[in-house]
């Protein structure tokens, strides 16, 4: 049955390996949900934390495939064992007073936190794991969104 | 020491002998190092026969094979030779030349973004940003593309990078942690494949071209012996075993033998070795070996299970593991079950032997092909181009040695044929070397012509002319009804006048024994030769139609029996 997967991947922090990775998915046909690619706890080495919807066939061959990749050193699948975070930012419309005080409170219930204002436009920061996030943007729709940047997924495995 | 001489040295330190390449723009500093320098270089006259000439030489040698192009048009001409050389894993090395660093995005003059255009074809590509560098590059390319499962390596070599003073030369500068391919099958694993096979009463082994690479055709002798089972190869698996052999079948697949194709659904136990059972090895995949174990030993982890279910995963290299599983077969005696089967099988493909003696004219290809045999010792080179002159000589041809039959399996490359002779040929000297073509393939790649006159390469190319594009006509005459679209290659050239222009001799046969007496007197003679073969345009080999299961062939099997 095909369900998302978190894998993180420990990779060369070198030119060109986030187009190995995606390219192998592509070239697959593995689809992929999102990727997040920064700077790991190693000098020189990157963690790419990558969703993916697939069953346990295709998730096989998927890891097989990238552990195939010279740059990439390490694979693992924490989708059970992990917390899972995400970042969002969310410009509103702030010129009606009722509504800005409204999306102030919900600001607050899902304790993000208001890192830009403006006569017109408020910035919202907010993490979390995806459904909550979906949650605060479902309910800021109405106020009007001007614009949403999210970062996708990351993760990491509890415990040692 | 400049970049381009430390790519010279590093490539002698390799042990590099010749590399295949063609000048360019962006590639004149490093000729201008090779200029002095004591390694030999073929001019190619084509970047891409440079590419496919370095893939003969590596699959003839088991050695890495080395091939050099400008950027732009000059590394894009390679692109067709690396993707032959991926699919078949074989291990090159492509050197290109690159715009200098400050220009690379800049559209510069023959510009092109081969790392990026090699990225889905390549086992793994440099590019060094600094000379001190190239040692390293050139070691760690040599060993990803050799070790493990061979692929070919890119090394992009930026033009200032080539003219660039290196502080010194030290060739360890670059550590690969990601890369640790398994070479030793698990203990346990390999132990339950013995269970496996003892409880077999109808084992079948198919190898590929993994036991080829692994150098491990004796191992497979040896253990095809000891558990009494016949052997089926796939194209690229030919040569792993003795095809004038007992236990050996011939090939398996969309064009294999009769024998082989009809046995392999019978087995209860198939132990596929370095095969990663390609669609047209198996047939259609859901009708494949539905009621056997499969055992599956394989040194790349992700061939397991990515088109056929397995029973049991060997991950290493193919020796190692045939070794430990004869070591533990040691003093095992087979079943008289397992006797009986492979008995009556041998019997059956005694039976069911391909015909190959006709004295029609225009000539069968089967003939052709027979003559060659008659020719050829076990040591010499077979190499074919793509289509149906590449299936007529791996149905009719028995091949007795590894590295001896040399062939686009994946990619099905046309044009491989004649300059994959040329690498070979460079390889192993003191072997015959002969590529069988089709008229279309040929033409290709036909300018290298030019390249074995000038060096007196002593390659023989037999251009087997039909005036059709075979094997796509094959399929508009069984499938299409006949309605043959842009199959028929109207005006030919005269292939013996080409060659001649080229200063090759030539000559060209029209009866039976004559494909005989021209190879005869070319080894005699010892010099490159075409030899232009007339044959009948309507001559198919029986085959699977697609989505067919691997026993559904269609078309008829012509016995040799019959005819005696």
């Amino acid at each position: 049955m095909e369900k998302y997967h978190i894998i993180s991947t420990l990779v060369e922090n070198k030119p060109g390996v986030l187009q190995k990775v995606a390219g192998l998915f592509t070239r697959r046909g593995f689809n992929i949900d999102g990727i997040t690619v920064g700077q790991s706890e190693v000098d020189g080495l990157a963690r790419m934390v990558i969703r993916v919807s697939a069953d346990e066939k295709i998730l096989e061959q998927v890891t097989k495939q990238l552990n195939k990749l010279v740059d990439v050193i390490k694979i693992k699948d924490i989708t059970e064992i992990s917390v899972k975070r995400e970042l969002c930012l969310i410009k509103v419309d702030i010129r009606d007073e009722k509504a800005r005080s409204e999306i102030i409170q919900y600001v607050d219930i899902f304790r993000g936190n208001i890192v830009d204002v403006t006569e017109e436009t408020l910035i919202i920061e907010i993490t979390g794991d995806v459904n909550k996030i979906d949650a605060l943007i479902s309910l800021l729709k109405g106020y009007g969104i001007k614009k949403i940047s999210r970062t996708g997924l990351t993760a990491m495995a509890r415990g040692v | 020491m400049r970049g381009g001489e430390a790519i010279i040295e590093s490539l002698k330190k390799m042990g590099v002998e010749t590399i295949f390449g063609y000048p360019g723009g962006q590639t004149i500093p490093f000729y201008d190092m090779l200029y002095d320098a004591d390694i030999d270089h073929i001019l190619v006259r084509h970047e891409q026969a440079a590419a496919h000439a370095a893939d003969g030489f590596a699959r003839a040698s088991g050695e890495v094979g080395v091939c050099l192009a400008t950027s732009g048009p000059g590394a894009t001409n390679l692109v067709t030779g690396i993707a032959t050389a991926f699919m078949d894993s074989s291990p090159i090395v492509a050197i290109t030349g690159q715009v200098p660093t400050h220009l690379i995005g800049n559209d510069a003059f023959q510009e092109a973004d081969i790392m990026g255009i090699t990225m889905p074809i390549t086992k793994h590509s440099f590019q060094p940003k600094d000379p001190d560098l190239i040692p390293s590059i050139v070691k760690s390319s040599f060993e990803i593309a050799a070790s493990g499962r061979p692929g070919p390596v890119l090394i992009d070599v930026p033009k200032e990078i080539q003219e660039g003073e290196l502080s010194g030369f030290d060739d360890n500068l670059i550590q690969t942690p990601g890369y640790n391919p398994t070479l030793k099958g698990n203990i346990r694993q390999i132990k339950k494949a013995i269970e496996l096979i003892k409880k077999s009463d109808k084992p079948l082994i198919l190898v590929g071209a993994g036991v080829i690479i692994a150098n491990a055709s004796n191992e497979l002798e040896e253990f095809a012996n000891l558990i009494n089972a016949p052997v089926m190869t796939s194209l690229l698996g030919k040569g792993a075993i003795d095809e004038t052999s007992d236990l050996s079948l011939g090939m398996l697949g969309m064009h294999g033998r009769k024998v082989s194709n009809d046995s392999v659904n019978q087995c209860d136990l198939l132990i596929a070795i370095g095969v990663r059972f390609s669609d047209r090895t198996t047939g259609k995949i859901d009708s494949f070996v539905p009621d056997s174990k499969v055992i599956h030993i394989d040194i790349d982890p992700a061939e397991i299970g990515k088109n056929v279910e397995v029973d049991l995963p060997i991950v290493g290299d193919a020796n190692d593991i045939l070794k430990s599983l004869n070591k533990l077969l040691k003093g095992h005696k087979t079943s008289d079950n397992v006797n009986k089967w492979t008995k009556c099988i041998i019997e059956r493909k005694h039976l069911l032997m391909p015909r190959v003696s006709y004295d029609d004219i225009p000539l069968k290809p089967q003939t052709v092909i027979k003559e060659i045999s008659e020719v050829l010792t076990a040591d010499s080179i077979l190499t074919t181009d793509v289509g149906q002159n590449q299936m007529w000589a791996a149905h009719f041809y028995n091949t007795q040695k590894p590295r001896k039959f040399i062939s686009s399996g994946g990619l099905g490359t046309m044009g491989f044929g004649f300059p994959a002779a040329i690498g070979a040929k460079v390889a192993c000297p003191e072997d015959v070397v002969v590529s069988i073509n089709g008229d279309g393939g040929f033409l290709m790649t036909c300018q290298e012509l030019a390249t074995i006159c000038d060096y007196d390469i002593p390659v023989i190319a037999i251009v087997l002319e039909n005036r059709t594009l075979g094997m796509v006509y094959q399929w508009q005459n069984l499938l299409y009804d006949e309605r043959y679209s842009q199959t028929k290659l109207g005006k030919s050239p005269d292939f013996v006048k080409l060659a001649e222009s080229f200063g090759i001799d030539a000559v060209k046969v029209e009866k039976s024994g004559e494909t005989k007496q021209a190879l005869k007197t070319a080894i005699k003679d010892n010099n490159p030769i075409l030899i232009n073969v007339v044959i009948d345009p309507n001559e198919f080999l029986p085959m699977l139609p697609p989505g067919a299961g691997i026993n559904e062939m269609i078309g008829e099997y012509k016995l040799e029996k019959d005819v005696i």
